[in-house]
């Protein structure tokens, strides 16, 4: 009897048969048998983590700091990223009931969807963007909807073509501004049209804020400030991308109570807590890391005026990116797909750019070109794509 | 502090068209910046930070403490002036606490080194008492660390 079930079933659950392998994970494998290559496929800062933020954690280990902390992250902590999020963003929340620290923004975000999502419903994402989004809406058994956001706009979200997408089963907005792979903000009139979608069909949104230290320009607008979003928000954010701690992995989410006691159930029940030198390397981060933050947001702001200017010389149209640390050139008009525009360039000159399509159907005709790489990596990656342009 | 010299200050061989990218301006305005921020006398010059202690040199390098008795007229500053034209030193500063000008100074042998500060500068009118200590090994020099660790190196490829 069991001999014939296995037989019939797949060792795997059947909802994950239809996610596919990370785009990126793909292009890591064919990038990393290569010697010798300059990379702008990282998506994470060049930065070393500040010396007094390794140092924190150091004395914490020192000092035998090495239990778990409360689920919802130690309180102390919790208290600065309420500070935090109060003096960077202007949005007030509880740290004993509405802040809650996660292993990573990532983590955050699995817990915001699955905290919200039944079978069957639906959550909007906007591509191309981060490839995580619209897998873990498919683990919550819920239905992923794209947007596209598109290049004559500046890759920005607008309202109109949220319309088309929404249905009675919509449940969830996400919004990752500004956007990896395209680098795009949004004005605070696109966010008020935005807030009010929401509020019209009465959608949670979940703003993945992680790059938002890193705006180059123009006001940045938090949707949870707007009147009447706080209470469908939940502001996600982490100090990965802001203090250059990716392998720290502390995010944070804050959120209505209702909405982080559920989160918390999960993350309980999962992870029990983030680990807790690294919450005390974030504390330190947030209690005196404002002015590393400043620098290393110069320097990206250098590089991104220096790469932009250089694609849009070399023949790669490139909007100018005003958040993050990726451009995304256009290489449409080449006659190559990205897939085979980044293999071949990867091939021929030992430049590797992640293509468009691992970010989505939408990002096809676009490479992504990470500018978390020291100057001089890029001017010599800008030469060598130049001259592989020119030849083609 | 102006972005330009910051750049100039991390990398002093960055070209000019690279500045002119970075910094959102045209390569002519970033010549005339710099030809203005080397007359005023902003940008004194370019130097190679070099480890010398990987160069078998054999230098010698001091730290001195040197107390003063500041003049009538010119306060600190004429004592000053006359020492930093040595070409031994190095550096010079006025300081606050236990002692007034405190001098970095370079010479070949320990003789000569020794030598500078019993006869030139102990000898200095105003000058009332040395404090010489001898340097031993530089670990990090002008913001530059002088070892390299061993890099850790990131993904190739990340999301």
């Amino acid at each position: 009897m069991s001999d014939s079930r296995s037989a019939h079933r797949s060792r795997i659950a059947s909802h994950l048969a239809g996610v596919p392998r990370s785009g990126i994970r793909d292009f890591f494998e064919i990038v990393s048998a290569r010697k010798d290559v300059i990379s702008l496929g990282i998506g994470e800062p060049d930065f070393v983590t500040p010396w007094h933020i390794r140092e924190e954690s150091i004395h914490a280990l020192e000092h035998g700091v090495t239990s778990y902390t409360a689920n919802l992250g130690l309180l102390e902590l919790r208290r600065e990223i309420a500070a935090y999020v109060r003096r960077s963003y202007d949005a007030d929340y509880d740290p004993q009931t509405e802040v809650l620290v996660t292993v990573g923004v990532s983590e955050a975000l699995d817990l915001a969807i699955r905290a919200l999502v039944d079978p069957g419903d639906e959550v909007i994402y906007h591509e191309p963007c981060y490839v995580s989004y619209a897998p873990l809406v498919t683990f919550a058994h819920g239905r992923a909807v794209p947007v596209i956001t598109r290049r004559e706009k500046d890759f920005k979200l607008k309202r109109e073509s949220l319309e088309a997408c929404v249905s009675d089963r919509t449940r969830a907005l996400i919004l990752n501004f500004p956007t990896n792979p395209t680098g795009a903000t949004l004005d605070r009139k696109d966010v008020e049209e935005i807030a009010a979608f929401a509020i019209e069909h009465d959608l949670i949104v979940l703003s993945d804020e992680i790059y938002s230290e890193l705006t180059y320009e123009g006001e940045r607008v938090s949707i949870a400030t707007l009147p009447g979003m706080k209470d469908r928000t939940v502001f996600l954010n982490g100090c990965s991308k802001s203090w250059a701690m990716t392998g720290f992995r502390v995010g944070f989410a804050c959120a209505p109570p209702d909405l982080t006691e559920a989160m918390m159930k999960i993350h309980q029940y999962s992870m029990l807590c983030a680990p807790i030198l690294s919450q005390y390397a974030a504390l330190e981060a947030l209690r005196g890391g404002d002015a590393d933050m400043r620098d290393m947001r110069e320097a990206y702001r250098k590089r991104r005026n220096f790469i932009h200017a250089s694609l849009n010389e070399i023949g790669l149209p490139c909007h100018l990116p005003r958040g993050a640390f990726y451009a995304f050139p256009s290489v449409a008009h080449l006659d190559l797909s990205a897939r085979d525009f980044a293999l071949r360039l990867l091939d021929e000159e030992k430049v590797a750019c992640v293509p468009g399509t691992a970010f989505g159907d939408s990002g096809e005709g676009f490479i992504r070109c990470a500018y978390a790489t020291d100057i001089e990596e890029i001017q010599e990656a800008m030469e060598r794509i130049g001259g592989f342009v020119a030849r083609l | 502090m102006d972005e330009l010299l910051k750049l100039l200050k991390q990398n002093a061989l960055e070209s000019p068209k690279n500045l002119a990218r970075m910094l959102d301006v045209s390569e002519e305005d970033i010549k005339e910046r710099i030809e203005a921020y080397e007359q005023q006398g902003i940008i004194r010059g370019y130097q190679a930070i070099v480890n010398e202690d990987q160069l078998d040199l054999e230098n010698v390098e001091a730290v001195i403490e040197i107390r003063i008795t500041p003049e009538r007229k010119g306060g600190f500053n004429s004592v000053a002036q006359r020492i930093s034209k040595f070409p031994e030193v190095v550096s010079l500063f006025l300081m606050s606490g236990g002692y007034d000008l405190l001098a970095f100074v370079k010479g070949r042998t320990l003789k000569e080194t020794a030598y500078f500060v019993s006869d030139k500068l102990a000898t200095i009118e105003g000058v009332i008492s040395t404090s010489t200590h001898f340097m031993l090994k530089t670990y990090k020099d002008q913001g530059v660390l002088m070892h390299t660790d061993e890099e850790h190196e990131r993904l190739k490829v990340s999301p």
